[in-house]
């Protein structure tokens, strides 16, 4: 008797469990299938720094979120509509949560007196009336699993190890999910250990026959595809669009790219990522620290590659000294900035947009670099070309400021045509009749010619010292210093020139409020802006990808509204420039909890700053 | 000198056709170093040494750091980088693992190499990268006048020490063999013929030489190695080192070098040793045991100083291997973009929707 399949618009679902307990794993597994399916999707991984925090703590916690549905979203959801809690920690961190009426499915399994004892439950919280207002899914998820593996031959404590799979299979039959994906990235995961393998698809497929015939769920849902421009679509995370968008750089540039770097979270998985391209023509150098990881970046953009270095803010302040070593030179260098939460080591795995004044301000002397900023995951692959364009085109330094939401978050991608990608011409110094001066400038930009070592006639020497304008030789003359500070300057300043004017989302047109916002913030922003309008007060919408220099129109547009509202995950880094650039009173709204801004929260904070605005 | 393998490390570096002279390699720069300085000599060695090896010009590159010496790339009419205090081996590993078609020469000091550098020294040595590091050592701070650096003798009184330094100094060829390097040698300012057969056998090591080079700072430490200048005193405390020789040295070679009773060399006279006794240097050996032992004979009062080359052994290149990579990948991955962008779950939503 088939049961009844009930139709949703969207679902949040939390996957949480032990470090150990493959959250993350099961949660991308999940994201691939929804992908396949055709929702659109966001995710939300959540992860201690620890790699195995003491097992069944609540430090030990690690949840995945996914948002799904049938229409176009934005946010990785605000609260779960689901929990999966694989042991009382996970219960107990994440209920707070869950709004009432919710779904809990719990593995019981796990709810052993020394479990419940290390997260100070004095007694079973599945026992007492403390989940009534929940729907409570009691599944003995461990011993299920061991039991449908008992012929397999694993022993039990490695049968129970694929418990997270049997929960993925629950909830792929829950909600009608593909699962030949899953299938074949298991075989292919496991190719090695075959037995592992089978086991891994037996306790998934257990979990699915599960869902369908106990009594424990009585219907499934359905949520259906999402209509999405046509294309060729692929899931993404942000980490991996940047570092393939530093691959299409190196081919539309026509250079080999090199990335010296050293690891540190979240900014790892792109050396990871890239150091498997070398067929692409792709140098990784694991550095034996941050400093090296740009030295050796520096060294080869001065030998002519599409140099590379990635690091989060705590590396940026280890690079600084030699980024203004870059800014001196002039060479072409792309500085990623994987933000997270700090000051110091702080919160290596959260997310925080801290680290914009660290890369406007954070060197000796006047030494400006340009900032360009993704705005989703899948953005990433975008800003990093426009990052590596700004480099060449100008023959500077360039931050690319991401974040830790966007790296390791991911959404459905709309895979570009090769042929749309933009054109980046190194266009190296060649030899003239003329005597070669390695610091006259190219009237329209300013940027100073590339000439790599190998090019005779252009032996050439270049150094942080102050240098003499046009012939670069060293030259502490104060006019000279005056100049060339001004021309560096001048330099940045004119990258406006080649930046787009911005797209304000204003759909009425009455709008007196302006909400802007930089870098990651963009989904929620643009979720808590249609909800303002949806409750029939207009605002207008308007997003940053370029911090340094801003766009030429952008002090026009803020002097347009009556209000400014600039919504950050800091305390108010952007709000600071803007005031100082364009005097405009900009109302800050803060968050420095390490997490995303929830869309509820946002249309609220902006709701209570419309109600002032009079509007 | 007897060592003479060829120049492997310079096999990529594209020659020239044209004879080089000594002046092809000075810049119109004004050279700036204090009258009298070591670097001078040093200067003219490397300008006089460097037409031998026959490359082009442009695919030469001198990297520096930050100190007297590293003001070196401004006077050599190559390609150069004068870049930030202690970075240049880090600098200069990420130029020569991208293009070995260049001979990539670090130019650096004590305080630069081995105070705030001391981390990219020792990984750029065990990295074995092709570079070629000349080291000045004047034991002293010079262009921020006058501060002990750290090979300076402990007990030294400069103007950050009044009543002397406290800290034991590096001795850099044993912190360069415990670095793994596969290229040491010594040398002194003042004997340029010996100087010039040091940096010979360096360019032509594959992989990263490090030449240590005794500078004198007229300035701040004046005679600081006059132990091993001085004519009355020299021939008395310099160990010349030669492969596959004896080590013998003093007046008419009376003194040599043993093995003690625990293994470690000890100083022996000549005419009290057995002949078979007297260590022969072998600085091809794969085990470094014995070119530290000998960079141990001399401490940080100078007295029994080896030069010339301690240790110079074939190991794999960090940029041959990784050019080595680079070609298997190339044969096994097929570098197509589009194929990468689409990845293996990709799904395609159409034109026009069926219903």
């Amino acid at each position: 008797m088939a049961k009844p399949v009930q139709q949703l618009d969207r679902v949040v679902i939390r996957f949480a469990g032990d470090s150990g307990d493959g959250m993350q794993l099961a949660g991308d597994q999940f994201t691939s299938e929804t992908a396949v399916f055709g929702n659109d999707l966001s995710t939300l991984p959540n992860f201690p720094a620890e790699i195995r925090a003491p097992a069944g703590t609540l430090p030990g916690v690690s949840s995945f979120q996914l948002h799904f549905a049938d229409h176009e979203i934005t946010t990785p959801g605000d609260a779960p509509d689901v929990l999966v809690a694989m042991n009382p920690a996970a219960l107990k961190a994440n209920l707070p949560d869950l709004p009432v009426g919710r779904d809990i499915i719990v593995n019981t399994d796990e709810f052993g007196a020394r479990n419940l004892a290390k997260v100070g439950y004095a007694t079973n919280p599945l026992d007492g009336d403390s989940l009534d207002s929940w729907r409570v899914h009691k599944v003995p998820l461990t011993s299920m699993t061991i039991e449908a593996l008992a012929g397999t031959g694993l022993g039990k404590k490695d049968a129970a190890r694929a418990r997270n799979m049997f929960a993925l299979g629950l909830l792929s039959w829950m909600y009608h999910r593909p699962t030949d994906g899953t299938l074949r990235f298991l075989e292919k995961k496991f190719a090695k250990l075959p037995q592992v393998a089978a086991a891994n698809i037996a306790a998934f497929r257990a979990g699915w026959n599960y869902g369908e015939t106990t009594e424990s769920f009585a219907v499934s849902y359905e949520v259906k595809p999402a209509p999405m421009r046509p294309g060729v679509y692929r899931n993404i995370s942000g980490n991996l669009a940047l570092s393939y968008g530093l691959i299409a750089a190196s081919r539309q540039s026509g250079l080999p790219l090199f990335l010296g770097a050293y690891p540190i979270t979240p900014a790892s998985d792109i050396l990871h990522e890239l150091s498997k391209h070398k067929g692409f023509g792709v140098r990784t150098f694991q550095a034996e620290d941050e400093i090296a990881g740009i030295g050796a970046a520096l060294g080869a953009a001065f030998g002519g590659a599409l140099a590379v270095t990635t690091t989060s803010g705590p590396g940026i302040a280890l690079k600084s000294e030699t980024i203004g070593l870059a800014v001196s030179l002039e060479l072409p260098l792309v500085i990623c900035d994987i933000q997270r939460g700090g000051p110091s080591t702080g919160l290596p795995t959260k997310t925080e947009q801290t680290d914009l004044l660290q890369v406007m301000f954070g060197r000796n002397g006047e030494a400006p670099v340009p900032i360009v900023a993704p705005q989703s995951p899948g953005d990433c692959f975008d800003a990093a070309i426009e990052a590596a364009r700004i480099a060449l085109t100008y023959r500077t330094p360039v931050f690319l400021l991401s974040d830790g939401y966007l790296a390791n978050g991911s959404e459905p991608w709309s895979i570009p045509d090769l042929d749309g990608l933009p054109e980046l011409a190194p266009d190296f110094a060649v030899a003239t009749d003329r005597p070669f001066l390695p610091y006259e400038r190219d009237p329209a930009t300013l940027a100073r010619p590339w000439a790599i070592p190998g090019t005779a006639g252009l032996e050439h020497r270049i150094g942080g010292l102050e240098k003499a304008d046009e012939t670069g030789e060293i030259s502490y003359d104060p006019a000279n210093h005056d100049l060339m500070v001004r021309l560096r300057q001048s330099k940045v300043d004119r990258i406006a020139q080649s930046i787009p004017p911005l797209l304000v989302d204003d759909p009425s047109g009455a709008a007196g409020v302006l909400v802007l916002g930089w870098g990651s913030t963009h989904g929620v922003i643009d979720a808590a802006c249609h909800r303002v309008r949806r409750r029939g007060v207009p605002v207008a919408q308007v997003h940053l990808r370029h911090l340094n220099p801003f766009p030429s129109d952008l002090g026009d547009l803020l002097h347009r509204y009556d209000r400014v509202v600039l919504p950050e995950l800091n305390l108010g880094q952007l709000a600071l420039l803007l005031r100082a650039c364009y005097l405009v009173d900009v109302v800050s709204i803060n968050q420095v909890n390490g997490m995303p801004f929830r869309a509820a929260d946002l249309e609220e904070a902006l709701w209570h700053v419309l109600q002032g605005a009079g509007t | 000198m007897s060592i003479d393998l060829g120049s492997p490390a310079l096999s990529g570096v594209p020659k020239t056709d044209v004879a080089q002279r000594p002046k092809d390699f000075k810049t119109d720069q004004e050279v700036r170093w204090c009258p009298g300085c070591g670097d001078y000599v040093i200067l003219a060695a490397v300008q006089g040494f460097l037409p031998e090896l026959g490359l082009r010009r442009e695919n030469i590159v001198f990297v520096s750091g930050i100190g007297c010496s590293s003001r070196f790339p401004y006077y050599m009419n190559t390609y150069g980088m004068h870049s930030i205090h202690g970075r240049a081996p880090a600098i200069a590993s990420g130029l020569a693992a991208s293009r070995p078609d260049l001979s990539v020469w670090v130019v650096t000091g004590d305080g630069d190499a081995l105070s705030i550098g001391g981390n990219h020294l020792i990984h750029a040595l065990r990295r074995n990268v092709n570079l070629t590091i000349l080291l000045f050592n004047n034991r002293i701070y010079g262009l921020t006048k006058g501060q002990y650096s750290p090979t300076s003798e402990i007990g030294k009184i400069t103007k950050s020490t009044p009543m002397g330094s406290l800290d034991f100094p590096f001795n850099p060829v044993s912190l360069a063999l415990g670095a793994e390097a596969s290229f040491v040698a010594r040398t002194i300012d003042s004997d340029r013929a010996h100087l010039t057969s040091v940096l010979r056998a360096a360019a032509a090591h594959e992989g990263t030489a490090l030449v240590e080079i005794y500078q004198n700072c007229n300035i701040f430490n004046d005679g600081a190695f006059d132990l091993l200048k001085d004519p009355q005193t020299r021939d008395q405390w310099l160990i010349p080192l030669e492969h596959g020789e004896p080590i013998r040295f003093g007046p008419d070679g009376s003194r040599c070098v043993v093995i003690g009773q625990r293994g470690e060399l000890v100083i022996g006279t000549t005419s009290a040793v057995r002949p078979g006794d007297i260590v022969v240097h072998d600085a091809y050996a794969a085990d470094p045991s014995q070119a530290f032992a000998l960079s141990r004979l001399s401490g940080p009062d100078l007295r029994y100083t080896p030069v010339g080359v301690f240790r110079s052994v074939q190991r794999p290149t960090y940029d041959g291997l990784m050019a080595a990579q680079m070609a298997q990948a190339a044969l096994t991955q097929d570098a197509d973009l589009a194929a990468l962008l689409r990845g293996n779950d990709s799904w395609t939503v159409p034109a026009t929707p069926s219903a």
